[in-house]
């Protein structure tokens, strides 16, 4: 009904400013499940006043994992209220309660998610997951499967799947880690192949990883001292000199 | 000592060669010095416990260490005097003082002075020497000294010496008698040393002038052996023949440099890996590590083979760091050089095509690679044209020759940007080139201590021009393309300072981007200059490092452009592609995953279709699925797209787009898709070892399946589109379940004992340094705190001891006390009862 700058707006101050406040705050109920159906962003912001009228005002909110899930799509990393939708998320899926194949399936979509994500988020993600994976041990089979089938052709995942119980997550693996093991990034790098070895029993604390934005890592790569630079070996010989160059197939320097 | 006393520890075996300290103890001297010691300081303090007085010393100067012994006693005694002067000496008028030394009165010595001197002569016999004896006897000499000892004796007989003035005498002239040999000696020496002197001076007059026939009837048989002597010693003198590194054939050199190459690109290989070496080795290894290297150094080795055709063994260029020292040998060999040196500079202007260059003069061509050398080359080539005028000039312009002779040959590092720009300022790129070798050459810091720190400032300098170029109207970029091998060989000569300027480069750059986007919220792509840089980076410094001071910085920097910064012209678009082929680049042989790459070449293709609803993929940000730049690379215009010919872009548009016909941007659009097809093509070539290979490419492919509009695109770009896909889709799908790397398992405690191989008795084995110096303190402290322990208990005992002994002497005394009174107490009643039995009696 609202327009969405403003939905946004009402939505971002709705868990400090207006719901404290109010008498009955559940009269908000309808308000945020609409906000919550209507998907992108607003569904993430409407994510927190929900949140508060579940846990304090006895909110019934049927399905309300199954709709968490399918609001996970690629533009998760990429949109500002990032570090607020994680931290929601981490209190969600705190519950060891949950069964495997719901974290399983978390797991599995946001880390398939990470293949497109930047440095900066991976960086907050890839220890969410470990500490995903600390809570729910019977989740570990995703990175620990030694009597699988050999070869599959296939990811037994299926990530259109909109039902989190039928996504057969539990039989997948996570080779999206593995891949990530491959970042540019030395340090996402390092954070993925943690996952390689068992993990320790201490959770990682996240709250100081949600904030982090590209600057701050480039500033904090740049202010790093080195002992020595490597230099390259290769003789130059040209700006666009260098051996199967691919500038020289595409650009000029006119 | 008493053998009683003795107390021996008995050794159980006898070990050769130790040493004890503790084979005999003297228990009761010891005994008894610790017994004087507590009497002395511990009893001491136990009889004064109660007391609160305290003695002072209050002598003059007693415990001031500072003065000497004697200043003390010289106060101390002005003092006394002062103390005494005011009551004494009012009615003491004639009293004189009485003057001692060393406590004795001084007239009391003149008295007994004589007395001593009577029996000296018995005392000094010990000492005798022949003047004494001449002195006392009048010794056994000659004749003179006879005379002598007589006079003396005279005197003697004249006036009584003491006999210490003897002694002194005495003592006086041995001394005037040393001291006069002495002097003799050294003149002695000093003759002989300016005969020697002058001896050489007329030697060598002699050897020269004299004809021989003078010479012959002085030395006749002197000259020959002599002339024999001296090539006797020449040749002994002489250095021996040595076996040096023979001539190393060309399949030596060869393999030295690939040995070289080898070396460093396992070095390469080694920092890609990154620290953690157990995390690569899980990596699905891409390519097994030979094989890589392998292929890598014969691609290499291809060079070197064309670089050496020539049968010169100018293999050497490429040590950069001998390149100074070789650098005059190498100029005398460049002279041959010359004749072909047009050819160079016309080699210089299609550098690419290198098997042109090695097919005729490789040598030329790594001369232009190392500038160095190329300053050599070029600095000959002034030489000979100002010398002769000659016709190894031909093809140069006259205009430019004259100017070039114009260059003044040696320059001072420009202290600041500004007079480095006036410097190079209206000259000609090579003009540039040469001025920039001059003032390395000129500068080189083994040349003076400052021209380091002058060098390195140059770097930055240069790299500041090359922005300033960058960003003109019209970019010259190929001056940059120039002006890189300098930037390469000041990077080579000074890493760390480079390092520095290119971060700080990048810093400004990133920190710039930062701030704009905290104001607008958005922001745009940078200059030209940017992407020079980085593209410079990529040349001066590994980029398939794990982790790089300079490179890692610029990958965040590059990361950020193509997340943060809109796109909304075309322009964009292509610096984007630019940024895309930077990060292909930098990780072509690292083959590290860049999410972003992916994400914006699906972006530029989603901008190149038709608006309608993206299905099956989802792009992010800077592109959205509804918005401004849609359609940016769409292209409709039939004939526009019939007539595109695949052209290379030219980096000039980036920074104004000239105002050109709709075909031309038409085209230039086309160029940009088939671009993107081509780097989609070469990320999934590079990513095609990743485990999620096809989750990654997944949105890519159902764009390039399902929505391109293959059938309206011109062949040519048909074929673009078709490579790509099939890179895409010929991948077998392949998944291998994970594993976990096996924890090590933690030993159990056992019991068994520890056997450790013994390399030197008695000393603690194992452990580092630290380890060691820790044990010990621990050992040492035990023991100490043992001998504490020790010491305060025999104290305890001692000061019991003295209190039982006070007590006993106490209870003695009243015992006796109570005696003497029960005593006299008996005696009074014995008196008392004697008197009453007398009064009784009475």
């Amino acid at each position: 009904q609202l327009p969405t700058g403003l939905y946004k707006k009402v939505l971002v101050i709705m868990h400090d400013s207006i719901l404290p406040y109010m008498n009955e705050p559940t009269l908000m109920i309808d308000f945020l499940t609409v906000a919550y159906g209507i998907g992108g962003a607003i569904s993430l912001l409407a994510l927190n006043g929900l949140f508060i009228l579940i846990h304090q005002h006895n909110l019934e909110y049927p399905d309300f994992y199954k709709k968490l899930y399918n609001l996970l799509d690629p533009s998760i990393y990429h949109v500002k209220y990032r570090a607020r939708f994680f931290h929601l998320t981490d209190l969600f899926l705190s519950s060891s309660h949950l069964p495997a194949y719901l974290v399983a399936a978390f797991i599995k979509r946001l880390s398939q998610l990470a293949l497109t994500a930047p440095p900066e988020a991976l960086l907050m993600v890839i220890p969410f997951i470990c500490n995903l994976f600390r809570r729910h041990p019977a989740c570990r089979v995703l990175v620990h499967r030694p009597n699988g089938p050999e070869d599959m052709s296939e990811d037994p995942y299926i990530m259109e799947e909109e039902e989190p119980s039928e996504s057969r997550a539990l039989q997948s693996c996570l080779w999206e880690i593995q891949s990530l093991q491959n970042h540019y990034h030395p340090d996402v790098a390092k954070a993925a192949a943690v996952l390689n070895h068992s993990l320790s029993e201490m959770e990682d604390d996240i709250s100081g990883l949600l904030e982090l934005s590209g600057y701050e890592l480039f500033d904090k790569e740049v202010k790093k001292k080195a002992i020595d630079v490597p230099l390259e070996f290769e003789q130059v010989r040209g700006l666009f000199g260098k051996k199967n160059d691919i500038f020289a197939e595409h650009f000029t320097l006119d | 000592s008493n053998p009683f006393e003795v107390k021996v520890n008995r050794q159980k075996f006898d070990i050769l060669g130790r040493k004890t300290k503790n084979d005999v103890g003297l228990p009761g001297v010891s005994r008894s010095k610790a017994i004087k010691k507590r009497t002395q300081t511990l009893l001491k303090e136990y009889k004064e416990r109660e007391k609160a007085n305290v003695f002072k010393d209050k002598r003059f100067g007693e415990y001031n260490t500072k003065l000497s012994p004697e200043e003390k006693m010289i106060r101390r005694f002005t003092l006394e005097r002062q103390q005494n002067y005011g009551k004494k000496n009012i009615y003491n008028l004639n009293e004189e003082e009485e003057l001692t030394h060393y406590g004795q009165s001084l007239a009391e010595i003149e008295k007994l002075n004589d007395i001593v001197d009577s029996d000296s002569d018995t005392e000094e016999r010990g000492a005798l020497s022949a003047e004494l004896t001449a002195a006392h006897f009048g010794g056994g000499g000659g004749l003179l000294r006879k005379k002598v000892s007589s006079g003396q004796q005279e005197e003697e007989e004249e006036k009584p010496k003491s006999r210490k003035e003897l002694i002194e005498e005495m003592i006086a002239k041995s001394k005037q008698e040393k001291q006069e040999r002495q002097s003799r000696r050294e003149s002695a020496l000093e003759l002989t040393e300016k005969l020697d002197n002058d001896w050489k001076e007329i030697q060598t007059l002699l050897a020269r002038k004299p004809p021989k026939s003078e010479r012959k009837d002085k030395e006749v048989e002197k000259p020959k052996p002599d002339e024999y002597d001296m090539i006797v010693r020449e040749l002994g003198f002489e250095m021996k023949a040595k076996p040096s590194e023979r001539m190393k054939t060309e399949e030596e050199l060869a393999k030295e440099e690939q040995a070289r190459l080898q070396k460093l690109e396992a070095d390469r290989l080694r920092r890609m890996r990154g620290i953690d070496e157990e995390a690569s080795k899980k990596k699905p290894s891409h390519v097994s590590a030979d094989d890589l290297a392998d292929g890598f150094i014969l691609d290499k080795d291809d060079r070197r083979l064309l670089s050496y055709k020539d049968g010169k063994l100018n293999i050497e260029n490429e040590d950069q760091e001998e390149n100074d020292d070789d650098e005059e040998e190498e100029e005398s060999g460049a002279k041959e050089g010359d004749e072909s040196e047009e050819e160079s500079e016309e080699e210089s202007g299609n550098e690419n095509e290198e098997e042109d260059a090695a097919d005729s003069h490789s040598d030329l061509e790594s001369d232009l690679e190392s500038e160095e050398e190329a300053a050599g080359n070029k600095e000959q080539n002034k030489h000979t044209t100002n010398e002769k005028e000659s016709e190894n000039v031909e093809k140069l312009d006259p205009e430019m020759e004259a100017a070039k002779s114009e260059l003044p040959y040696t320059f001072t590092v420009p202290e600041s940007y500004e007079t480095f720009k006036s410097l190079l300022a209206g000259r000609t790129v090579e003009q540039q080139l040469i001025i920039l070798e001059r003032i390395q050459k000129c500068n080189h810091p083994s040349l003076a201590v400052g021209n380091k720190a002058k060098l390195e400032k140059l770097f930055g300098f240069l790299l500041e021009y090359v922005g300033e170029l960058a960003t003109l109207d019209l970019p010259e970029l190929r001056t940059i393309d120039k002006l890189v091998l300098p930037l390469y060989n000041l990077c080579q000569m000074f890493p760390e300072a480079a390092s520095d300027s290119m971060k700080f480069i990048l810093r400004e750059a990133a920190h710039d981007m930062a701030e704009v986007i905290e104001v607008k919220g958005h922001t745009t792509f940078p200059g030209l200059d940017t992407l020079i840089y980085l593209k410079i980076t990529s040349l001066l410094f590994p980029t398939s490092d794990f982790w790089h001071p300079v490179v890692t910085p610029a990958f965040m920097y590059m990361s950020q452009l193509l997340t943060k910064c809109r796109i909304t012209t075309l322009q964009d678009v292509i610096k984007g592609l630019f940024i895309c082929c930077l990060f292909l680049e930098y990780i072509s042989l690292s083959r590290r995953f860049v999410p972003e790459l992916i994400n914006f070449l699906l972006g530029v293709l989603h901008i190149s279709l038709p608006k309608k609803q993206a299905q099956g993929y989802t792009v992010v940000h800077p592109f959205t699925p509804v918005g401004k730049n849609l359609e940016l690379l769409l292209v409709c215009n039939k004939k526009d797209l019939e007539s595109w010919q695949k052209q290379n872009l030219p980096l000039s548009i980036v920074t104004g787009l000239k105002e050109t016909g709709q075909t031309e941007i038409n085209h230039i659009r086309l160029s940009c898709l088939a671009l993107c097809y081509d780097l989609i093509k070469k990320c999934a070539a590079l990513y095609e070892s990743l485990p999620s290979f096809h989750e990654i490419m997944h949105p890519v492919r159902v764009l390039l399946t399902q929505h391109v509009p293959v059938n309206e695109y011109p062949e040519k770009m048909q074929e673009w589109y078709h490579s790509a896909l099939k890179e895409l889709e010929n991948k077998v799908k392949h998944y291998t379940p994970l594993i976990c790397e096996k924890k090590k398992p933690v030993p159990l405690k056992q019991y068994t004992p520890k056997i450790v191989k013994v390399l030197e008795f008695g000393r603690t084995q194992g452990g580092s340094k630290k380890e060691q110096e820790s044990k010990q303190l621990i050992r040492k402290h035990r023991r100490e705190l043992k001998g504490a322990i020790r010491e305060i208990r025999k104290d305890n005992q001692f000061l019991a001891r003295m209190q039982l002994s006070e007590i006993l002497e106490r209870d003695a005394a009243r015992k006796r006390k109570v005696k003497e009174l029960l005593g006299s107490l008996a005696t009074q009643e014995g008196e008392w009862k004697a008197m009453k039995r007398k009064k009784g009696k009475n």
